[in-house]
């Protein structure tokens, strides 16, 4: 069973739901994973207590031009789709940071003057705590390609696992990359105006991708929120309620996940997975 | 002409009031929104009007049947996943026209997407321009070098010096595209371990684009210890400290209110947003 925690914005607590989720299951018979792929900013593990004992490098492939057999025809620039190369009178110019690795140039080139080498965008790290696996994928600082990275950390789910995956922000293809293939999508949002218009994006991912979902409100207050009529409109459960409250605040600024922090939320963290759980089996 | 970008990493630390704050003080300039995935600065600025334009960009195969042989080639070749029994998968498809290319029938089109929308919007604090990318859409890069470029060349056209973006979270292909060739970032961080380690990376990519950057501590008071290891680590790194501004739930009821909290009422914070902006302008001298 996978469940990924997503959200439209960054910083509305994503994080903090995906460890504890994960860390309320961690005692039981359950065996549980936890994917970081929020690539470019991976900072589940702060929350875990554990050694990132593993590590895989992830590379793309991008095309080298043998000048000796090159015979400047223009066609692989004619038929990369993202002016990755660009073919001068005497030379070809690769820019691999535009490279999307599709292959194509390297297997039109009439002249077989295209090899493909690695290009390593960065790394997907490994470690276990109790009975939790951990992966997590980091984007090298200065590469622009998240998916590939996303994809390698995704290898590494374990089916017999009840896996949780933390989703990168935003809307996008690498959202895309990591929501798909999940049984369900928490959304993670809070009662503001900001929290309205990006749940609101956030669910026409979760829907074109149609993947059963519920939002998870945090720092809520007592008041009822444009977010809830939202939700009862659109017909989206809201399935946990986390207050604003300078308590979580500051475990969650040490570090330290809510679960652990505060042990009385253990059991809500657990209802909520079994809310989940139900939902996934009556789906 | 001026360019500013206010990043921070991951998203969620008051950045987005900061630079409707920065609206209401800085005169003769441009906003933009180069969130292109959850843009909410119009939220705070509530435009009068708006043009709004298509952005079409990248192309999806699709595959005629009638000609199709079902050779396999195409399934052969993408390096996506996106041919499954002769038909494309729109969503996994990259659009790199490999099977367009390699089809022996002429069987594939590639055709272009509606991947999102434009907007240009006065407000009252002057011109946003902003955009939305479609969901499940690629190309969120392409469409904030659009963004920018709609703001320079009207900046160009109404003698405005000086462009002020809301930036993206994260540390890649959108950042990159709202960070490359700015004059400064203001990267504004909370003292969280998770927000002190979204600095350190986004601070390596102003390094790797040699963008000059500042730091604004937002929420100091949250955690004084991890405030303090913010202002060494800017030591070392020799990064100025531009302000730090305390919690307080004013920024949220500003936010309900939907106005730049600079405006919604004047207290400790806007004294800070006041200073910080003095300090920003400074700087961009
Ligand atoms: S297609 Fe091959 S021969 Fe033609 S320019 Fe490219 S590398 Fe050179
Ligand atoms: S592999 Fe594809 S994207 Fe990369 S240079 Fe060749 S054609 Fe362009
Ligand atoms: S355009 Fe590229 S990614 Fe899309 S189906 Fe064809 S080969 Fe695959
Ligand atoms: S390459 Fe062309 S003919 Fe062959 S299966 Fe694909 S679409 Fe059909």
């Amino acid at each position: 069973m996978i469940v990924s925690v997503a959200s439209g914005k960054g910083g509305t607590g994503k994080t903090l739901v995906a460890t504890s989720l994960a860390l309320s299951l961690d005692n039981n018979a359950e065996k549980v994973e936890l994917l970081d792929c929020d690539v470019e900013e991976p900072n589940a593990h702060i929350f875990l207590d554990l050694k990132l004992t593993k590590s895989w490098n992830v590379c793309v492939p991008v095309p080298e031009i043998n000048e000796l057999k090159c015979t400047h025809c223009g066609r692989c620039a004619d038929v990369c789709a993202f002016n990755a190369l660009a073919v001068l009178e005497k030379k070809v110019l690769v820019f691999p940071e535009l490279c999307h690795g599709c292959g194509a140039c390297s297997y039109l080139c009439p002249e077989t003057a295209i090899v493909e080498r690695d290009r390593e965008i960065g790394v997907v790290e490994g470690g276990a705590s109790g009975n939790m696996l951990f992966f997590q994928g980091k984007l090298t600082i200065g590469e622009m390609m998240a998916p590939p990275i996303i994809k390698a950390t995704k290898k590494h789910i374990d089916k017999d696992r009840m896996v949780f995956i933390d989703v990168p922000p935003g809307t996008s293809c690498p959202v895309v990359e990591a929501i798909s293939g999940s049984d369900f999508c928490l959304l993670v949002t809070e009662p503001t105006p900001f929290g309205l218009n990006d749940l609101a994006l956030a669910m026409g991912v979760v829907r074109e991708l149609q993947i059963p979902c519920g939002v998870v409100l945090n720092r809520s207050g007592t008041e009822n929120s444009a977010v809830e009529d939202y939700c009862r409109q659109e017909d989206i459960p809201v399935l946990l309620k986390i207050p604003l409250d300078m308590e979580i605040a500051r475990a969650y600024s040490r570090g330290i996940p809510l679960v652990r922090g505060i042990p009385s939320w253990r059991e809500p963290f657990r209802q909520l997975f079994r809310d989940i759980r139900q939902r996934i089996s009556d789906n | 002409m001026k360019e500013l970008v206010v990043l921070s990493g991951k998203g969620g630390t008051g950045k987005t009031s900061i630079v409707a704050s920065f609206a209401a003080l800085a005169r003769d300039k441009i906003l933009a929104d180069c969130d292109v995935d959850a843009a909410d600065l119009y939220l705070l600025l509530r435009p009068d009007e708006e043009e709004k334009h298509e952005f079409w960009s990248g192309q999806v195969a699709s595959i005629d049947r009638e000609r199709c042989t079902q050779c396999g080639l195409c399934w052969q070749v993408c390096r996506f996943g996106a041919i499954n029994e002769y038909s494309v998968d729109a969503i996994a498809c990259e659009g790199c026209g490999f099977c367009y290319q390699v089809c022996p029938v002429e069987a594939i089109t590639m055709e272009a997407s509606l991947a999102g929308y434009w907007f240009m919007a006065s407000t009252k604090y002057g011109y946003l321009s902003h955009a939305r990318l479609r969901a499940a859409q690629e190309n969120s890069g392409k469409l904030v070098a659009l963004v920018r470029e709609n703001a320079r060349a009207l900046a160009q056209k109404e003698g405005l010096g000086l462009i002020i973006s809301d930036g993206p979270p994260g540390t890649g292909c959108p950042v990159i595209s709202s960070l490359s060739g700015v004059d400064l970032a203001l990267l504004v961080t909370e003292p969280t371990l998770s927000g002190i380690h979204d600095l350190m990376r986004i601070v390596g990519v102003c390094r790797r684009f040699g963008v000059p950057a500042l730091v604004c501590v937002n929420k100091c008071d949250i955690n004084e210890e991890n405030t303090r290891e913010i202002e060494k680590y800017c030591i070392e790194e020799e990064i100025k400290v531009a302000a730090k501004i305390p919690f307080d739930n004013v920024v949220t009821e500003a936010l309900v209110a939907r106005m730049p909290v600079v405006e919604y009422r004047d207290g400790q914070v806007a004294h800070e947003i006041n200073n910080l902006w003095r300090f920003v302008l400074g700087e961009l001298k």
